[in-house]
């Protein structure tokens, strides 16, 4: 029977073989993981699930990845002793993947730059955005930090088929947008629990001239439509970013032509103009003409949605030669030391310091209202990140819009939300 | 297995960071969790749950966002031990289980409730009684190794138990 991408992978993983018809959407079954990860809030509880399971050993020490990401550099004393738990496991189990300090970046930004995750893995995270690796063809779906320790414990998890939504995209996308765009239109036509327990597939020529990145992107947010995973094809141009990755074993893999869909939604990428999603759900999204001109107090570049390279180019081709309106802050925090390092190779750096931008440290922080740019009552940010539930980055009181990466820095330079093509 | 008590209601898409906000991510005591569930929506919010003689009710797709298992561990700080609501977010529904804190779903039936109602949960019978409106809302009864995992207290409890008996 033809299989989509979800059934293609859970199936190749299944402890035992599956017969004809049991890798249909309902059946549960039990698989052999490629990789499990948790970061400084949820690897703490993990442990602790580890332990009180009665657990003494990982089922394999470089399978397991703990990264260092949320509340760094540690922002306060309990933040430093959620790090000193993990950083203490992980020298008890001798994990060689734990990375902290000038090593650690924003997870799901770090893995798949470092070759850790490769097409047609299966993996597990204590983090919501885990399912950021289908950009590459890998099912990887979030979960609690205790099914996560059995994961760590076990290295087998019981998972349900999901069904699948087909997201079909044709046409050639207009200047100043990418895959952020796509993935706040997907989420605006499904609402925020449309794809709930159900994996996306996406697919068509707009999709196949996406670069990887921008796939990364939009798999990332696959959550924020209720998405179990959102899941690419491996093409050629994935397996080129995974031989840059180090990754040269990487092969290629696609859903079976016939495989059978939930539904599929179609769009004509060559119309859309740069979208925005409005406080206080991801589905709330307009054209960013519509709320064009709304004050801006904070604009926030960074997070595992768009804090990669060509986020980060993205940002600068927009600000190059341009400033920061006064009394707005711009904090960029580009994702990984990788990024920040081509950043300063390429004078992107150089160009987000002259317009007047808050250059930081790879780390989740403010996506998050952790710290590193705080939102106060009554203020209002446009952030490249993906989540705008009220609150989400500081005050209950304050309001979060979501965009691309050229949108935020149009947004910087304008003090109000812009649209770079208005600049 | 029976819980009665007096309904709080929510809306549609509790976030997890209206449960329980990240700046309280910090530690992972469910009483401390506790203190500041629901903050997010209304800091006096988690000084309304009586322990143990509450119920909450919510509308669709409770729990959406995170994947931090701090969530339904503040709920159960704050002194809950159910949630019934229209539907359940996939990562918060499995996390709900694995620390103890049941989720009923019950799709449209939650109208069924407004805030003050007092409300009874059979598990046995798989029916809800709004006790102030004599309202019946029925729901599948759990499936056994569900049950299982609720009464060990979670999946760590449930796991060790398992393992113990395996090495007898």
């Amino acid at each position: 029977m033809p299989r989509t991408l979800a059934e293609k992978i859970l199936a190749a993983h299944s402890v035992r073989p599956l017969g004809e018809g049991e890798a249909a959407p309902g059946r549960i079954v039990h698989c052999r993981l490629d990789l499990v990860l948790a970061n400084d809030i949820t690897a703490p509880l993990a442990i602790k699930a580890f332990r009180a399971m009665g657990a003494s050993r990982v089922f394999n020490r470089t399978k397991i990845v703990l990264t260092m990401d949320h509340f760094v550099p540690q922002k306060d004393v309990d933040s430093a002793e959620q790090v000193l738990v993990s950083k203490s496991f992980a020298a008890e189990q001798d994990l060689p993947h734990y990375f902290e300090g000038g090593d650690a970046g924003v997870e799901h930004a770090l893995l798949p730059e470092l070759g850790l995750v490769a097409p047609g893995d299966l993996v597990v995270g204590a983090d919501s955005h885990t399912c950021t690796y289908g950009g590459i063809g890998a099912f990887a779906t979030g979960m609690g930090s205790t099914d996560v320790a059995a994961a760590m414990a076990l290295g087998e998890c019981w998972f349900k088929i999901p069904e699948t939504i087909r997201v079909t995209m044709s046409g050639d996308l207009p200047p100043h947008m990418g895959g952020k765009d796509l993935i706040l239109w997907t989420i605006g036509r499904l609402g925020v629990d449309g794809a709930r327990y159900k994996a996306l597939e996406f697919d068509g020529p707009a999709i196949g001239a996406l670069e990887v990145e921008g796939r990364l992107t939009m798999a990332n947010m696959a959550i924020e439509a209720g998405g179990k995973a959102g899941l690419f094809a491996a093409d050629e141009a994935t397996l080129a970013y995974c031989r840059r990755a180090g990754r040269p074993d990487s092969v290629p893999l696609a859903a079976d032509p016939g495989a059978v869909y939930e539904r599929t939604l179609s769009l004509d990428v060559s119309g859309l103009e740069p979208l925005v999603a409005c406080p206080h759900l991801p589905e709330n999204v307009r054209p960013v003409s519509d709320v064009a001109g709304l004050p801006v107090q904070q604009v926030v570049i960074g997070s595992c949605t768009n804090g990669r390279i060509s986020d980060m180019r993205a940002a600068a081709s927009i600000l190059a030669g341009r400033k920061v309106k006064k009394g707005l802050r711009c904090i960029v925090l580009p994702a990984t030391p990788g990024v920040w390092k081509q950043a300063l190779r390429e004078g992107l750096v150089e160009i987000l310091l002259e317009a007047g931008c808050v250059l930081g440290p790879p780390s989740c922080g403010p996506c998050l209202g952790g710290h590193l740019g705080i939102l106060a009552g009554g203020e209002r940010a446009l952030a490249t990140t993906n989540r705008n539930f009220k609150g989400r980055m500081g005050s209950p009181a304050s309001e979060i819009y979501l965009a691309n990466p050229y949108v935020a820095a149009a947004t910087a330079v304008a003090g109000e939300i812009a649209s770079p093509a208005a600049l | 297995m029976r819980y009665t008590g007096k309904v709080l209601c929510l809306g549609d898409h509790i976030d997890t960071d209206a449960i329980i906000p990240a700046c309280r991510l910090v530690t992972s005591d469910p009483a401390e969790l506790g203190a500041h569930c629901m903050e997010g929506l209304d800091p006096s919010w988690a000084a309304k749950v009586v322990p143990g003689k509450t119920l909450l009710v919510a509308g669709r797709n409770f729990g959406c966002g995170s994947s931090r298992e701090h969530a339904p561990m503040a709920i159960l700080g704050a002194g809950l031990e159910v949630v019934i609501a229209h539907s359940f977010a996939r990562i918060f529904y499995r996390n709900a289980f694995n620390t103890g804190l049941l989720p009923l779903e019950v799709g449209d039936g939650w109208t069924e409730f407004s805030e003050g109602d007092e409300a009874e949960v059979d598990m046995e019978a798989g029916m809800i009684v709004n006790t102030t409106t004599g309202g019946q809302i029925p729901f599948p009864p759990l499936p056994a190794d569900m049950r299982a995992i609720l009464e060990a207290g979670g999946l760590a409890p449930f796991v060790q138990k398992r393992l113990k008996a395996n090495a007898v």
